[in-house]
């Protein structure tokens, strides 16, 4: 490739790191351009920790109240977080990203493993914030080693990611060797008609010699890098250590770190086998348990084609005996890839490639929910997601809600420029993937903004049914529902719909706990599960942890020393978190102050919800997530659901199919309203979902301007008692 | 009769932990069980016996995602 034109270029010198902080962050506009480099105070430490909490600290600074995804001052704000970077215990490579969302119009944050969130610290930042619109196609690039940002203008003839990856790896390595110091985030041609175009974050695989991919894949990173015209954001580093941390305590992070390896060898094989089929693991688990979205989250189960996704196929596919960590030292080595793959459509057609994953969200969103059961179509619709730019899980969950549209005659076959869209046409799906990243065919165009956008426009062109699109269209805030289905437990609509960002697993999975366990029997202890498990898991997102280590894998004793309540949280793993951030940072901190961290980030980020909605960041929840819609969901498992009317009083035996699923409508929404109270009670908000004064006083976050959002948007009458 | 996660369920002679499991179709591997409060062992599961009226928890380890 022919060297790229400087546009802008700054020196620095790289502040050293000290327990776990670089207490520096880069800012770079891109459209001035102009670099700034910030200092971190204390306060932003002990408030904000790192990681997603300092995101979201500078992109509140940098916003307006009325800034929207595709303003100039909108920023991606990337950071690891204090733990980001250390080798000793497994998962620790974690980069957040943090934007506002072009799906939500609110905030938005989304994790990768990776190279750049370790990389960019030890480049000397413990997070970087871009903002402004470039003119032309650029690259970002942070060269760690020389103590150099630069402005590039992109010189890319293409500019979808393993392209733009592979190109760059190349492009700023020295040698073979050399690749691996560098870390690329990348989109996809897709992301510029895209409202969840994703982010991926690159790492070299030396033994494979290609650059791999993860995905920050949710809420529209990659969109928002296309708006600023940022083909890429490079960063190198070269002189990758054990300690760059200088931690405080290596010999404890040792240690734990060498507890939790020997864990995962001795039992991940007869626990989840993250190491041979990742979360893939999960495929038959879900069908099992009428979790498994099966087209359009109509159904949880296909008994008769669950055998083609079986994780064993899975495992057959992907190559075995790989380290596949995405970060040094992780030896739960979940990153799968398929390697030598040849592309049989579009325009890769022939080439022999390598894919990350398929994981299970990827298995179901383009495979089950879209009535596909062929594991060699989805790993080219993930292969493609990727390339072009877009969240596997949103792009699935949308042409399944185009899918039944089609079925239900809603939209026709002229609508979608000629593709017949039923559940399992996997040619014509995969023609609708390559005319997303096309960018020209108005239909395309309009499944690529996801279902709030199509909701709407399906009613306004095509006269289609508003009110059936708003029972069966999955998405909760804008965002498409991830690939769990949440009617059967209370817990998880929650889980899913009472989130600060909309319906991703990452804040509260309880399914197994509430529908299964029947551990959660009131709406009190739902709400604590509501407070407890988003709270804790805010926190990986705080340093810079990947969440799989935490649960994935669970100590021997784990089930025989504990409780059954508390060896959900696995105590013993809770505990190696305590001992591995105080080895890091010095802080001598106990459990019960994760959750506090957290609490801190968690209603900072709802406060920043309510400001970017203007009071109105409501939690809405389709029908669809609440029980069956139409009558052949609720007779494909007809005594269960007669049962739940049982259950509530109600006698099934003289009523019509629709005549029992409106009876169950009508209690659940009654409950879900119920749920609502409860957690919104318990998390220290008032009846609209605003966190109170009180709340705000009792974390230390009563800055005077978040102070101000919630008077501004909090009346006395919606107080609770 | 035994109770499952508070749900009734036969109890037959002999049966035995993996049985229960069987009848719930609980196939999920990362599964605690513990009766009347007392923790079983993954390695007892085919050899334990549930006495008839017991009250059996078995717990989906994994809160997922």
């Amino acid at each position: 490739m022919e060297k790229m034109k400087v546009i802008a270029e700054w020196t620095y010198t790289p502040a050293p790191i000290e327990r776990g902080y670089t207490r520096k962050t880069l800012y770079v506009n891109v459209g001035e351009p102009r670099m700034e480099i910030k200092d971190v105070s204390q306060d932003m430490i002990d408030t904000f920790t790192g990681g997603r909490g300092f995101d979201l600290k500078l992109l509140w600074d940098a916003v307006k109240d009325t800034t929207k995804w595709n303003d100039p001052e909108n920023e991606i704000v990337l950071s690891g977080g204090p733990l980001c970077g250390i080798t000793q215990y497994p998962g620790a490579g974690k980069c957040y990203a943090a934007f506002i969302s072009p799906l939500s119009g609110q905030t938005y944050d989304s994790n990768s493993g990776g190279y750049w969130g370790p990389l960019s610290k030890f480049s000397g930042f413990d997070a970087v914030e871009v903002q402004g619109k470039a003119e032309k196609d650029i690259i970002l690039f942070i060269n760690g080693d020389e103590g150099k940002i630069q402005i590039l203008e992109s010189n890319l003839k293409d500019l979808n990611a393993y392209a733009v990856t592979e190109t760059l790896h190349e492009y700023f390595a020295v040698d073979e060797a050399d690749k691996r110091n560098i870390s690329v985030i990348s989109t996809g041609k897709a992301a510029e008609t895209s409202y969840y175009g994703c982010m991926n974050m690159s790492f070299y695989d030396p033994r494979r010699k290609v650059a791999r991919l993860k995905q920050a894949g949710r809420g529209g990173g990659g969109s928002i890098m296309r708006d600023k015209k940022i083909a890429a954001m490079v960063v190198k580093f070269s002189k990758i250590g054990g300690n760059l941390n200088n931690v405080v305590d290596l010999d404890t992070l040792q240690r734990v770190g060498v507890k939790l390896h020997k864990e995962i060898h001795d039992l991940d094989d007869v626990q989840c086998k993250m190491r041979k089929v990742g979360t893939a693991h999960l495929n038959e688990i879900m069908d099992e348990y009428h979790l498994l979205p099966t087209n359009n989250y109509k159904f949880g189960q296909n008994a008769a084609e669950i055998s083609k996704i079986h994780s064993a196929v899975y495992e057959r596919l992907f190559t075995q005996g790989m380290p596949d960590g995405c970060w040094y030292g992780c030896s739960m080595s979940c990153a799968k890839a398929v390697d030598g793959f040849t592309v049989q459509t579009g325009p890769c057609k022939g080439e022999k490639v390598t894919v990350d994953g398929p994981e299970y969200e990827t298995v179901a969103a383009l495979g089950s929910n879209i009535g596909v059961y062929d594991p060699l179509w989805t790993i080219e619709a993930n292969f493609y997601a990727d390339h072009y730019g877009m969240d596997t899980i949103s792009l699935g969950t949308a042409i399944a809600f185009v899918c039944e549209c089609y079925e239900l005659g809603l939209i026709t076959k002229k609508d979608t420029n000629g593709l017949e869209l039923n559940f399992g046409s996997k040619d014509d799906i995969m023609e609708l993937i390559h005319r997303m990243a096309d960018g020209k065919d108005e239909f395309a165009s309009m499944v690529a903004k996801g279902i709030r956008y199509m909701k709407k426009a399906f009613a306004e062109k095509f006269k289609a049914d508003a009110k059936t699109m708003e029972a069966i269209g999955m998405e909760g805030q804008g965002v498409e529902t991830s690939e769990y289905v949440p009617k059967e437990s209370i817990a998880q609509w929650g889980g899913y719909y009472l989130t600060l960002k909309g319906p991703q697993h990452d804040e509260a999975w309880l399914i197994f706990m509430d529908m299964v366990n029947k551990q959660l029997p009131t709406f009190e202890d739902k709400a604590e599960a509501l407070h407890y498990f988003p709270n804790f898991r805010t926190w990986f997102s705080l340093v810079g942890l990947c969440k799989l280590p935490w649960n994935d894998v669970e100590p021997a004793n784990n089930r025989i020393v504990n409780e059954p309540k508390e060896a959900a949280k696995v105590p013993e793993h809770v505990q190696n978190y305590v001992d591995i951030f105080n080895a890091v940072t010095g802080k001598g901190i106990r459990k019960e102050d994760l959750i506090t961290m957290s609490e801190k980030v968690y209603n900072f980020q709802r406060v920043f919800q309510v400001r970017m909605k203007q009071g109105e960041a409501n939690h809405n929840i389709p029908l669809r997530a609440l029980g069956p819609v139409f009558p052949d969901e609720w007779e494909a498992r007809r005594e269960y659901y007669d049962g739940k009317l049982r259950e509530i009083g109600i006698d099934p035996s003289a009523l019509s199919t629709e005549e029992k699923i409106k009876k169950l409508q009508e209690y659940r929404l009654g409950m879900w309203e119920g749920l609502k109270m409860a957690v919104y009670k318990r998390r220290g908000w008032n009846k609209k979902g605003i966190p109170t004064v009180e709340t705000l006083k009792r974390l230390g976050i009563d800055y005077p301007d978040v102070v101000a959002v919630v008077e501004k948007y909090s009346k006395p009458e919606d107080n609770f008692d | 009769m035994i109770t499952v996660n508070g749900e009734p369920l036969d109890w037959k002679p002999g049966m035995t932990v993996q049985d229960v499991l069987d009848a719930k179709r609980y196939t999920f591997r990362m599964i605690g069980i513990w009766i009347n409060d007392r923790p079983v062992p993954k390695n007892e599961f085919s050899t334990t016996e549930v006495p008839d009226g017991a009250v059996v928890q078995a717990i989906h380890m994994v809160s997922g995602g």
